[in-house]
C-alpha cells in the first residue's frame, strides 16, 4: 500500500480527536461508567467540603472530651489529639484544600496552555527559550519546589498555591504544545494568518478550542495532583494555621493513637483518597472519550 | 536532523542538563536572598548584639556582594562543601550523608521491585488486550495512580500496622548508629508505598506503548514468517517498546526522589525526606539548598539517561540521528 493511499483513507488520529468539539467528548465521557462514579464521588466529596461547616455539631476548635476519646453521643466519630470533636473538623477541613488545589490548577492550566500555545505557534526560537524555561521547573519533584518556597516565606496560603500552580504550568505546557503544535500547520491558521487575523486571537480563537478535549483531560489529572500535594504539604506540617481544621493536618495530628482512636485518621484519608480517586476516574473517562478508542492516559 | 551522529547528540544533551542545573542553582540559591531577614540574626535569635551578629555574617560571608556569595556557594557545592547547618552547626555533607544512604537504599530497593513488575504487567496486559488481566490491571492501576503517596502509606499502617492487623512495624526504628537494612521489617511498609505509588503509572505507559508496537508492520511481518509468539513478543516487539518506557522509568526513579520525601516522613524513616521536613519547619537554608540541589541533579541526569537509553535501545531512532 503506497503512503499516498494509507494517509488519504485513515485520517491521523491526532487530527480526529482535535477536532472533535469540546461538548461531544464530554457528552461521550458521561457515557462511561467510570466517569459517572467519579462524577458522583467528586460531587459528594465537594458537597462535604462547601457546605460541611454549615451542618457541623460543634465548632472545629470547641473541646467535646478527653483527647483521644473514643465515639460517644456528643462526639459521634470521637475526639481527636486535642479533644476536639473529629466529625466537625472533618466536616470543615476540606474546604481549604479544595479552594487552593482549585486555584493552583486554575493558575497552572491558564498560564501553562498560554505558554505552550505559544511555543507551539512561534515555532521559532521563543518556542525553544519557554520550552527550556519548562525545564527548569521540570527539574524539582512538584513537593520539592512548594518546600524550598516555604523554607523561605513560610506556609503562606497564596505561596502554596504560586508554587503548586507554578509546578503545574510546565506539564500543562507540554501537553498543549505537543496538542497544538498539528493543529498550526493545518490550512485555517495559515488562512487566518493571511487575513491578518491577530496573534492573540489566532491563539484564542483558532488554536485553543481545537485542543479543549487534551485540556479537559490535565485539569482532571492536575486537580487530582493538586489535592495530593496540598493535603500532603498539610500533613508534613505545612498547612496555613497549625490547628486549622484540615484533612491533611488532621491525620499527621491523630496517627499517634491511631489504634485506640482511629476515626481522626481513618476519615480524612478516606475523603482524600476518594476525591483523588474520583478527579482521577473522571479525567481517564474524558481521556477515552476524547481518544475514541480504549487507551490510557495519552501522557504525564 | 541535527548532525554529528549519537555522540553529538550526547554531548548536546549533556550540556543541556548542564545549563539547566546551572539555571536551577540561582533559583535555589535566589531562595535564600529572598529570606525576610537575615539568617545571622535568626541563628542567634534574641541574644544578637550589634558585634556578634556583624562578627556572624562575616563567618557566614554575608558581608559579602550578592554574586561573590553565589560564586562560593556553588564553587562550594562542586567541592562537596555545603556549608553548615543552620540549626546545629554541623556541616551539612557529614549531617546529610548516611541519610542520603538510607534514602538511596530506599528508592533503590522500590525502583528494583516496580520497575520489573510494571513492566511486566504492561506488557502482559497489552498482550491479554480487553481480556479480564487486562481490564482489571487498567482499573487498578488507574485507581491507585490517584492516591496520593503519604495516603497510601498511612492506609498500608491502619491495614497492616496498626488497626486490622499488627504484622509490621508502622514505624522504620534505627537505633542510633544502626542502618535501616539490619533490619528489614521496618524497610516493608515503606517500600511498599513507594511501590505502589509508582507501579500503576510505568504499567499504564508500558501497556500503551506495547500495544503501539504490537500493531506495527515488523510485528505483523514477525508472526507471518511464523515465529513463536513469545519470540515476537520478548526479542522484536518488546525492545522497541521499551524505549518510551526509559523516559518513564526515569522520570518515576526521579519521582521516587521526590515521593521519598512524604513517605520517610509517615514511617519516620531516618533520611533526607525527615532533613528536608526539619529543614524546612527550621527554616535551615543551607539544608534544603543542598537537597534541592541533589534531587535536582538527580532528576537531571537520570533524564539524560533515559534519553540517550531510549536512542540505544530503539533501533529505528538510531538511523534517524
Amino acid at each position: 500500500m503506497s503512503v499516498v493511499s494509507d494517509v488519504a483513507i485513515t485520517p491521523e488520529p491526532e487530527s480526529v480527536t482535535a477536532t472533535r468539539r469540546s461538548g461531544s467528548v464530554l457528552r461521550d465521557a458521561l457515557k462511561l461508567w467510570r466517569t459517572r462514579i467519579g462524577l458522583v464521588l467528586v460531587v459528594v466529596l465537594v458537597a462535604i467540603a462547601s457546605f460541611g461547616p454549615y451542618v457541623a455539631p460543634h465548632s472545629p476548635t470547641a473541646f467535646v472530651g478527653p483527647p483521644f476519646s473514643s465515639p460517644s453521643a456528643n462526639a459521634r466519630l470521637g475526639a481527636d489529639y486535642l479533644g476536639q470533636d473529629v466529625l466537625s473538623r472533618f466536616l470543615w477541613g476540606g474546604r481549604g484544600i479544595l479552594a487552593m488545589a482549585a486555584l493552583a490548577t486554575a493558575f497552572g492550566l491558564v498560564f501553562g496552555s498560554l505558554v505552550g500555545l505559544l511555543a507551539a505557534y512561534s515555532r521559532n526560537w521563543l518556542d525553544d527559550v519557554l520550552m527550556r524555561a519548562m525545564d527548569v521547573i521540570l527539574a524539582f519533584p512538584q513537593i520539592m519546589l512548594a518546600l524550598v518556597a516555604i523554607a523561605t516565606v513560610g506556609p503562606k496560603a497564596w505561596l502554596i498555591v504560586l508554587a503548586v500552580g507554578l509546578t503545574t504550568l510546565p506539564r500543562v505546557a507540554r501537553v498543549t504544545r505537543g496538542a497544538a503544535q498539528p493543529i498550526v500547520e493545518r490550512d485555517f491558521v495559515g488562512a487566518a494568518e493571511a487575513l491578518g487575523v491577530p496573534r492573540y486571537r489566532i491563539l484564542g480563537r483558532e488554536l485553543l478550542p481545537n485542543i479543549m478535549s487534551p485540556l479537559m483531560v490535565e485539569l482532571s489529572l492536575r486537580l487530582t495532583y493538586s489535592i495530593g500535594l496540598i493535603a500532603g504539604l498539610a500533613f508534613l506540617g505545612f498547612a496555613t494555621s497549625t490547628n486549622g481544621p484540615n484533612w491533611g493536618t488532621m491525620i499527621n495530628q491523630n496517627r499517634i493513637a491511631i489504634q485506640a482512636q482511629p476515626w481522626g485518621v481513618i476519615m480524612p484519608v478516606l475523603a482524600i483518597a476518594l476525591l483523588t480517586v474520583g478527579t482521577g476516574l473522571v479525567g481517564d473517562g474524558i481521556s477515552r472519550a476524547a481518544a475514541g478508542i480504549e487507551r490510557g492516559r495519552p501522557s504525564e | 536532523m541535527h548532525s554529528g551522529g549519537i555522540w553529538g547528540f550526547i554531548l548536546r544533551r549533556t550540556l543541556l542538563g548542564l545549563l539547566v542545573l546551572a539555571v536551577v542553582s540561582v533559583l535555589v540559591f535566589a531562595a535564600t536572598q529572598a529570606l525576610p531577614g537575615d539568617p545571622a540574626r535568626a541563628i542567634l535569635g534574641r541574644s544578637a548584639t550589634p558585634d556578634s551578629l556583624a562578627a556572624l555574617r562575616a563567618k557566614l560571608h554575608l558581608d559579602q556582594p550578592v554574586l561573590q556569595q553565589y560564586w562560593n556557594w556553588v564553587t562550594g557545592l562542586l567541592h562537596g562543601d555545603l556549608g553548615n547547618s543552620l540549626a546545629n552547626q554541623e556541616p551539612v555533607s557529614t549531617y546529610l550523608k548516611p541519610l542520603i544512604i538510607n534514602s538511596g537504599f530506599l528508592v533503590l530497593l522500590s525502583g528494583i521491585i516496580s520497575i520489573p513488575l510494571a513492566i511486566a504487567i504492561g506488557v502482559w496486559a497489552a498482550v491479554r488486550r480487553d481480556k479480564a488481566f487486562d481490564v482489571g490491571s487498567s482499573l487498578i492501576t488507574l485507581l491507585l495512580a490517584a492516591l496520593p503517596e503519604f495516603v497510601v502509606g498511612v492506609v498500608l499502617v491502619v491495614l497492616f500496622a496498626t488497626v486490622v492487623v499488627q504484622w509490621l512495624p508502622a514505624v522504620t526504628q534505627v537505633p542510633p548508629g544502626g542502618r535501616p537494612w539490619d533490619d528489614m521489617t521496618g524497610m516493608v511498609l515503606p517500600v511498599a508505598t513507594l511501590v505502589i505509588a509508582v507501579t500503576p503509572y510505568v504499567a499504564r505507559i508500558m501497556r500503551a506503548s506495547m500495544i503501539e508496537v504490537l500493531e506495527s508492520d515488523y510485528v505483523e511481518m514477525a508472526r507471518l514468517k511464523g515465529l513463536r509468539e513469545n519470540t515476537v513478543i520478548l526479542r522484536h516487539a518488546l525492545p522497541n517498546a521499551l524505549g518510551p518506557t526509559f523516559q518513564v522509568i526515569a522520570i518515576n526513579l526521579a519521582y521516587l526522589a521526590g515521593g521519598v520525601i512524604v513517605v520517610e516522613y509517615v514511617f519516620n524513616f531516618p533520611g533526607i525526606g525527615g532533613a528536608l521536613v526539619g529543614g524546612v519547619s527550621n527554616r535551615d537554608l543551607p539544608v534544603v539548598q543542598a537537597l534541592a540541589m541533589l534531587v535536582a541533579t538527580v532528576y537531571v541526569v537520570l533524564n539524560l539517561i533515559a534519553d540517550i537509553a531510549t536512542i540505544l535501545v530503539t533501533p529505528r531512532m538510531r538511523t534517524t540521528l
